[in-house]
């Protein structure tokens, strides 16, 4: 293996460009694939959609920051009931929305960021889990706010720029949310590549490191938070416009564990793991899941075990190093 | 007294009750070249962790260019010039080697809070991070992953990132520890050739290294400073004799 | 008003001794071999499980069906410890020891709901537990004395194993400082096996007696996965005083709160959590590491 393939164009600004064209055809391309794969169930690769935010929402601070969480559902569903509440309340305009579970989701994550990244190893877990159950046990409680156990329904989204009505077939929608993805994606490949996202990098490696180059550690893992924030938030902006319906479960214990498990799945620590897993976990679950519900727990189980034990990086490093034999077969022979 | 860059006062720091390092004051001045030696559990360590701001001291207090920085926390201190490597090599080693030098940079350069561009190829940081490789000798490693390295080659990068940073008061704390000789004369080269106004307080167990190096020596023995001179006297001194030869017997009695 | 608080007081008090015995076993393991075990509640499940066929379907009297569940549990979960705890105990990172205990907890409710079915499993109390016991002025589940009692037993005994016996000095030797135990000759790997063994004993032995409290079913694992682990977080890793402070500390947080205002649900039970991490991010009564 040489050198210049493990930076990816991070180093030289030549390939910056071409490696966001890389996501953007990329992006597209998955696109148009789930629409042709899943054409008559389109709120499907929606639903996907939104669970791919949250799940690159989570890999900014999990994989880039190493805090691990168990409660970053709670960024996505309050930005989902806060939009729903925008929504009824008339301000209709999904752009409109979007910004809205944006601010939403930016202050959540700064709230728990502060509360989450004060401490580490158990502390922080048992914080990122209270502070998930806290909210879980408010929206249940606020049930004028939130419909409690029934949902918050009747979200119902104006046209986009006035013009593109969100159709009963979902079309609008797919084509909307994946818009909102890949615009999310490419950004984020630029964040995660600026100084502050490898500032953060260097956190997760070495804090006192970090420290020791003169990196005020704590403020830059909230603002990372934060930044999870708005991209948890448009997430859940995406389910409430979406589905028209926002339920107690997109705030539950069950949704951040199982963001973390496609983000581990995928791989950690790589906004491609992030998209893949997410993807891969919820088209499997798609299938199975409306198989049998208890052989999906096993499933998803047994599954966990296997990536942890035979694939500790993740799909996207099996990806790579598949991809390295390959190239490695084809050069040796002649 | 405005020359002294680096000031220790009655320093003392205690765990429980153990006094690690005891009453310790010694100053170090622009441009200035110390070595602090002394016997394993001397409190040599402790004493970098104390100026270096990971540890707060008991009693007494550190001074930064005739600053008072006891309170302050570490990012503090290395803003204001205070810079330290490690005896064991603490590398981000999800990055690059050039990352982790351009991240000292940019975060010299106060660029760490652009959240958006990618300000590590602007002529201004890249010739520093360039430069900073390039005196260490890795410059041809600058794209590889730092999990991908050798031990040696670990120890110049660290040093390549306490460069730079711009030091005004450099800590190296065993900066050759481990390392094979031909590297090892990359790293004494290095430090031969730092800016001659910077202060350097050298951690190293290897004399001849020592020698070289320093123009004055102090011997930490039990968490007490008991000598500090000419390296020539050093050898000769009794007390520094007794620590040393002190620590061997308990060496051997244990083993 | 009194009666109230009394009432609330004994079922904190028994809730909380509940939460004692089956998270002591999880804050030892992370103590001394720092996992942090999302499956702990999973054993005290299958502990359950057990101790309802061993009553309902074998007809084994209560005192012998709680030993025979002790060691089936561990019988049941040696393998995994074998198989999969090994290698996480003391050096993986924090997210793989998350997902490989949250996947064996998986696995374990996905296989118990499809062998067992999804329905809560009694565990029939002997006549002696069954009533109430009348303390004169007021009537008292004998259950939940009985529970107060297995709680204080388990605190007393494993004291005097860890304080006592030849066992609890290797274990505090090797939670003080793995690497120098090893080198004194004592045998980690054994050591680490057996503690594995204790906690899983005591979960087990948890979920039996805690029947009443936490009912057994195949959601358990995970309902009560996050109970556990804050109680052990509370307490601080390693703690058997601070386990019991955190027990009864979040028994009474969680069921003044449900008594009070029951439509928060675990509202005031997290909140209280986050004071104490923040007030005490080692644990009430945990050491500094």
């Amino acid at each position: 293996m040489t050198d210049r393939t493990m930076v990816d164009g991070m180093s030289a600004p030549r390939l910056t460009l071409p490696l966001e064209l890389r996501a953007v055809a990329i992006t597209l391309a998955l696109g148009a694939l789930g629409y042709a794969l899943f054409p008559d169930d389109l709120a499907f690769l929606t639903r996907l959609i939104s669970i791919a935010l949250l799940v690159l929402s989570l890999d900014l601070v999990t994989g880039y920051c190493g805090v691990a969480s168990l409660g970053h559902a709670a960024i996505y569903g309050v930005s989902a009931y806060v939009v729903g509440n925008a929504c009824l309340a008339g301000h209709s305009d999904p752009l409109l929305l979007l910004l809205v579970g944006a601010v939403a989701g930016a202050v959540m994550g700064l709230v728990s960021g502060a509360l989450v990244t004060r401490f580490k190893g158990l502390p922080q877990l048992v914080l990122s889990i209270a502070v998930g159950q806290l909210v879980a046990a408010l929206a249940n409680k606020l049930s004028t706010l939130t419909g409690g156990s029934d949902g918050l329904s009747g979200i119902s989204p104006g046209r986009i720029f006035g013009i593109y009505a969100f159709d009963m077939y979902g079309r609008t929608g797919y084509v909307f949310s994946v818009a909102v993805l890949l615009i999310v994606f490419v950004v984020l490949l630029r964040i995660v590549r600026s100084p502050f996202g490898l500032l953060c990098q260097a956190i997760k490696d070495d804090g006192l490191r970090a420290r020791m180059i003169g990196a005020r550690v704590y403020p830059r893992l909230v603002l990372m938070y934060g930044v999870s924030g708005v991209v948890g938030g448009i997430g859940g902006a995406l389910n409430a416009i979406n589905t028209g319906v926002v339920g107690l479960d997109s705030v539950g214990f069950e949704r951040s564990a199982e963001a973390l498990v496609m983000l581990v799945l995928g791989g950690a620590g790589s906004l491609w793991g992030a998209l893949i897993g997410s993807i891969v976990f919820q088209v499997f679950e798609h299938y199975v899941s409306a198989a049998n519900p208890f052989h999906w727990m096993t499933m998803v189980g047994a599954l966990l075990i296997a990536v942890v034990l035979f694939a500790p990086k993740g799909l996207v490093s099996l990806g790579g190093l598949l991809a390295g034999r390959t190239a490695s077969v084809l050069r040796r022979r002649p | 007294m405005s020359q002294s860059l680096l000031e220790l006062r009655n320093v003392s720091m205690s765990f429980g009750g153990m006094r690690v390092n005891d009453d310790i004051s010694f100053s170090i001045g622009k441009g200035e070249r110390v070595a602090l030696i002394g016997p394993n559990g001397a409190g040599k360590t402790t004493l970098v962790n104390v100026i270096s701001g990971d540890l707060t001291p008991s009693q007494g207090a550190v001074q930064l260019a005739g600053v008072d920085v006891t309170g302050l926390p570490i990012s503090d201190r290395v803003d204001a010039g205070l810079i330290r490597t490690f005896q064991i090599t603490r590398l981000f080693k999800s990055l690059t080697v050039a990352q982790n030098v351009a991240l000292a940079v940019m975060q010299r350069k106060g660029l760490t809070r652009q959240i958006f561009s990618s300000p590590m190829d602007r002529p201004d940081v890249r010739r520093e991070w360039e430069r900073a490789l390039g005196t260490l000798g890795i410059a041809h490693l600058a794209d590889r992953q730092v999990s991908k390295l050798a031990y040696g080659q670990q120890r110049l990068l660290d040093l390549a990132i306490g460069l730079a940073l711009e030091p005004k008061v450099l800590l190296l704390d065993e900066p050759a520890a481990g390392v094979p000789s031909e590297e090892s004369s990359k790293i004494i080269e290095a430090i031969d050739r730092l800016p001659s106004d910077i202060a350097v307080l050298m951690i190293e167990h290897d004399m001849d290294l020592v020698f070289k190096f320093a123009r004055r020596v102090l011997v930490l023995a039990n968490g007490k400073l008991i000598f500090q001179g000419d390296p020539a006297e050093v050898t000769h001194h009794q007390e520094v004799r007794r620590a040393y030869l002190g620590s061997y017997a308990d060496a051997r009695h244990a083993s | 008003m009194a009666w109230t608080g009394l009432s609330i007081g004994l079922d904190a008090l028994s809730y909380g001794m509940v939460l004692f015995i089956i998270s002591i076993g999880l804050s030892i393991m992370m103590g001394l071999m720092r996992v942090v075990n999302l499956a702990h509640g999973a054993f005290a499940m299958i502990g359950g499980y057990l101790a309802s066929f061993a009553l309902k379907n074998a007809g084994v009297g209560y005192p012998l069906a709680i030993v025979l569940t002790v060691l089936g549990t561990i019988a049941i979960a040696f393998p995994l410890e074998f198989l999969l705890y090994r290698r996480i105990y003391r050096k993986s990172d924090e997210l793989t020891q998350i997902l490989l205990t949250i996947g064996i907890a998986f696995v374990i409710i996905g296989v118990a709901n499809y062998v067992l079915g999804p329905t809560t499993k009694p565990i029939p109390l002997p006549p002696l537990l069954s009533g109430p016991v009348d303390l004169g002025f007021r009537m008292i589940p004998a259950h939940r004395i009985f529970v107060v009692i297995c709680g204080v037993c388990t605190a007393g005994l494993l004291w005097l194993l860890i304080d006592r016996t030849e066992f609890g000095i290797r274990l505090r030797a090797a939670v003080d400082n793995g690497d120098m135990a090893e080198s004194l000759g004592i045998k980690t790997q054994i050591l680490f096996s057996a503690t594995f063994a204790l906690a899983v004993g005591l979960a087990a032995f948890g979920g039996v007696v805690g029947a009443e409290l936490l009912p057994v079913e195949p959601f358990y694992a995970l309902r009560y996965m996050v109970t556990f682990l804050v109680v052990v977080s509370v307490g601080g890793a390693g703690s058997i005083p601070g386990a019991v402070a955190a027990s009864i500390l979040l028994g009474l947080a969680d069921t003044t709160g449900k008594y009070l205002a029951p439509e928060y649900g675990e509202f005031f039970f997290y909140l209280a959590v986050i004071l104490v991490v923040f007030l005490f991010p080692n644990g009430l009564l945990g050491r500094r590491h």
